[in-house]
């Protein structure tokens, strides 16, 4: 396809290449570690569950023992491994005699690798294989009931309450949404474990437990059956317990999770190595169940200039693409963030906006880009707000966009009210169709204010992912780079759970989901 | 006879009665509102007629439901007009505000200089689970806000952002180790009125550790008000579209009459 904004096709080669090197200089220093979240979601996918009697899951519990007896960086699987082989009992059982106190790992004989590997076998296979029941079942849903057109439209709810929150996804389904997502409440990122049961007190969200994905996930299937329209359902794999929400998203059929080390490290304080190795298994797990995983590049724009800070956005979204593609991501599952969040009082906004737009579809073609509403620019008028998010839909319809999260009237002021949400569609389907066709119908004026705007930000990305090639990704973030904000190597939380890893070392998981085992 | 009707028009339209204030739509005393919210009913006559009903409720008669629509499980969204029964006296309206007179960053370096002259030190954070930065950042950081400086670049001054998620005890704790003459906290998420057991916290564990009267404690985000700061225990709150000068100028004088220079 001939580029309507006139990208130079070498610049993005070379983005693409340096982004390439950045992800995998950083890979190296991910595969000498592990940390206690990576660890904890391997029990978790060994069937381990449940809490002890003060309520801490038991993949803490275990976790924990082994953290405090300086052996995690042999990796648990080793130790469940040859507790099975020892005893003849399940992850399950092996784990709670531990967190009764009636299993010491030491205690057990020596086993060799290949009778650690034989004993986890069938748990792996079960688990793997609860997986790809429910990606069938996604699938059949697809082939079945079929799926609304894109862009697609994405609400979210976010009331602390989940049975409230079935409520609110229930109708924003029967008003049209394609994808509901549950926010999660504030201070859970910063949770190192994942609650256990049904939640109903939550601050500006609602927790993400595994029984919450299974009640929400039952609720839109019986709502997407009404409709006849498959309901994608969207959590947060970020935070403190990235891989292992990543491995109940995948158990309890989750179509999308938003999943972005460098957000959290920026806005939520989370110690960069901490978090950029947990990525790389949530991602393959992600990639694995057929997941399309959101980045954050988006919120940038919050803290930074969307006008001069743009370029960040494209580059941010080249590391992402290329993390992806080392964790044997579809492009289809790729879903990059970007926003509409200029300054509506600018001059020719739009303009900027759309060749934004477009430069991000004609990038990165397959992938199924997510795009964000206005919200740093909200305010309390919310007439003019709608008018906002009308400008964002017409620039989606017309760019091509994948994901449209969309704007809420309301945003200054609170999270969404059921009116709120159904306004919300009624704006973007009045649009969406009023205008579904009107990309290929325009081309743009050679060297105009379109083309000039998108060539300019590929240029100014290329040269920042140079920098950070040079400089190398912890230190461009140590430096500000991104959204403004700076974050120390060795600050912020959750540090003490990353371990390196010996030579014995084992994740199971890992090559057989990179290799797509059924 | 043209003459005097084009008077008696001039007269209706500017004789507005202070004492008994009513929304205007296109006359004078029209009382005109317009409503949109949600009953958990399904929609039809019945629920129009609901709302309706509601609306004469809230004292707003001859109700008016211009659009109802169904969003589905058993929810209908309504627009509503009536005209409002009730009248304010806006002659006698009491609001409390911060009493301060605003100076501009160069006016509060001259009344540092005249009548301070030592470091003030201020201490800021958005506590508690709040990650929300750019309130802060915007009150204390060199950049400022729309064009207005944060306290970084005022004369005299010593800004210490900490950042978000910063917990109270740790805001105090620091505080103390920098003898801080005031501490800024913002707060942005108010679901569930988190920000107000945030800000209560704060205030107890200050007068917990005798510390309260020792420094100038100032709120400030989104949705807070100078009436509510006041009532949870703080000298100032401080809502949107306020910047550096505000805090500042509250601040410095307020120091002054403290006698804490
Ligand atoms: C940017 C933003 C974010 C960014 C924040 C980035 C950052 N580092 O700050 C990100 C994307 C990270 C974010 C996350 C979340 N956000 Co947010 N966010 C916003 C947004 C779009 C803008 C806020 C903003 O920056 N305003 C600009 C600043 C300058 O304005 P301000 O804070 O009011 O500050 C001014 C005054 O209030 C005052 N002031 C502020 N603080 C202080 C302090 C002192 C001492 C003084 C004197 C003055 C003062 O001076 C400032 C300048 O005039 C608002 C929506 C909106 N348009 O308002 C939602 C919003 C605030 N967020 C919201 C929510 C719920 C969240 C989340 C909790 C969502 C979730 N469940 O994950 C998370 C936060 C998690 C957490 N642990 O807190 C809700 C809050 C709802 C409510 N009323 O409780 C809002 C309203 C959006 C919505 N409709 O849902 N958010």
């Amino acid at each position: 396809m001939k580029s309507k904004l006139n990208l130079d096709v070498k610049q993005i080669d070379e983005a693409r290449s340096s982004a390439k090197r950045i992800a995998e200089s950083m890979q190296e220093f991910i595969d000498r570690h592990t940390t206690v979240s990576t660890e904890r979601t391997i029990l978790r996918l060994l069937g381990v569950d449940g809490t002890d009697d003060v309520l801490t899951p038991l993949p803490n519990v275990v976790v924990d023992r082994l953290l405090d007896n300086g052996q995690l960086s042999k990796g648990v699987a080793n130790f469940i491994g040859s507790a099975i082989h020892n005893l003849k009992k399940s992850p399950q059982e092996i784990s709670e005699m531990v967190s009764e106190g009636t299993l010491d790992f030491e205690s057990l004989k020596p086993v060799k690798k290949e009778d650690v590997e034989k004993a986890l076998k069938p748990y792996i296979t079960e688990s793997l294989k609860k997986i790809k029941t429910q990606t069938e079942k996604r699938e059949e849903y697809l082939k079945t009931i079929g799926e609304g057109k894109k862009p697609y439209l994405y609400v979210i709810v976010a009331t602390g309450n989940i049975y409230e929150d079935v409520v609110q996804a229930k109708a924003a389904v029967h008003q049209g949404a394609d994808i509901v997502a549950v926010i999660r409440t504030t201070a859970q990122s910063l949770l190192d474990y994942v609650p256990f049961g049904a939640t109903t007190e939550g601050f500006g969200g609602t927790y993400a437990t595994q029984e919450n994905f299974k009640i929400m996930r039952e609720a839109l299937d019986e709502a997407g059956e009404e409709v006849g329209r498959y309901i994608r359902l969207c959590n947060y794999s970020s935070g403190l317990c990235m891989p292992e929400i990543a491995a109940m998203g995948a158990l309890e059929r989750l179509d999308v999770m938003l999943n972005d080390a460098l957000y959290g490290i920026l806005f939520r304080d989370i110690n960069m190595q901490r978090t950029l190795v947990d990525q790389f298994f949530s991602r393959v797990i992600i990639g694995y169940s057929g997941v399309i995983f959101n980045s954050g590049e988006d919120n940038y724009l919050t803290t930074a200039d969307a006008f001069e800070e743009a370029h960040t956005v494209l580059a941010s979204q080249f590391i992402n693409e290329q993390f992806a593609v080392l964790a044997n991501i579809k492009e289809e599952q790729m879903g990059l963030g970007h926003a509409f969040e200029m300054d509506p009082d600018m001059e020719n906004g739009f303009l900027y906006e759309l060749a934004q737009a477009i430069m991000a579809r004609e990038i990165f073609p397959r992938a199924s880009l997510k795009y964000m509403p206005p919200t740093k620019f909200m305010t309390g008028n919310i007439f003019r707000g709608a008018i906002q998010d009308a400008m964002f839909n017409l620039v989606s319809v017309w760019s091509g966009q994948s994901l449209q999260l969309l704007g809420m009237l309301t945003e200054a002021i609170h999270t969404p009210h059921m009116q709120d949400r159904y306004l919300a569609i009624e704006n973007a389907s009045y649009i969406f169709n009023n205008a579904r066709n009107l990309g290929e119908e325009i081309e743009f004026k050679e060297n105009g204010i379109i083309q000039k705007r998108a060539q300019k930000v590929l240029k100014d990305a290329r040269a920042l992912l140079m920098d950070i090639e040079k400089e190398g990704l912890f230190s461009t973030i140590e430096q500000g780079k991104f959204g403004g904000v700076k974050r120390p190597r060795d600050g912020g939380k959750g540090l003490l759970g990353v371990v390196v890893k010996n030579e014995d070392y084992l994740n199971p998981f890992i090559p057989l989901m990179m290799g797509g085992a059924k | 006879m043209a003459q005097k009707k084009k008077e008696e028009k001039m007269v209706a339209t500017s004789k507005v009665d202070l004492t008994q204030v009513k929304p205007y739509g296109d006359s004078l005393n029209d009382g005109m509102v317009e409503t949109a919210f949600t009953l958990p009913v399904p929609h039809g006559e019945e629920a129009n007629e609901a709302a309706r009903i509601l609306t004469k409720k809230m004292g707003l008669m001859e109700p008016n439901v211009v659009y109802s629509k169904d969003m589905g499980s058993g929810y209908t969204f309504f627009v509503v007009y009536g005209k409002c029964v009730h009248t304010v006296d806006f002659t006698n309206i009491k609001v409390t505000k911060v009493e301060v007179d605003v100076m501009s960053r160069e006016e509060c370096g001259a009344y540092w200089e005249k009548n301070i002259g030592r470091p003030v030190v201020i201490v800021g954070a958005s506590t508690g689970t709040d990650a929300h930065t750019v309130g802060i950042d915007a009150i204390m950081n060199m950049k400022g806000f729309h064009g207005h400086f944060g306290l970084e670049r005022y004369k005299g001054i010593e800004a210490i952002n900490m950042g978000s998620q910063v917990p109270n005890e740790q805001l105090i704790e620091k505080a103390v180790s920098v003898k801080a003459d005031a501490i800024l906290v913002s707060q942005t998420v108010t679901q569930k009125d988190v920000h107000i057991t945030n800000l209560t916290n704060l205030i107890e564990l200050l007068e917990a550790e005798g510390l309260r009267d020792k420094m100038i404690v100032i709120a400030g985000g989104p949705r807070i008000s100078h009436e509510l700061a006041q009532e949870l225990g703080y000298d100032a709150g401080f809502g949107p579209n306020s910047y550096a000068e505000d805090t500042a100028s509250f601040v410095l004088t307020e120091m002054v009459k403290r006698k804490m220079v």
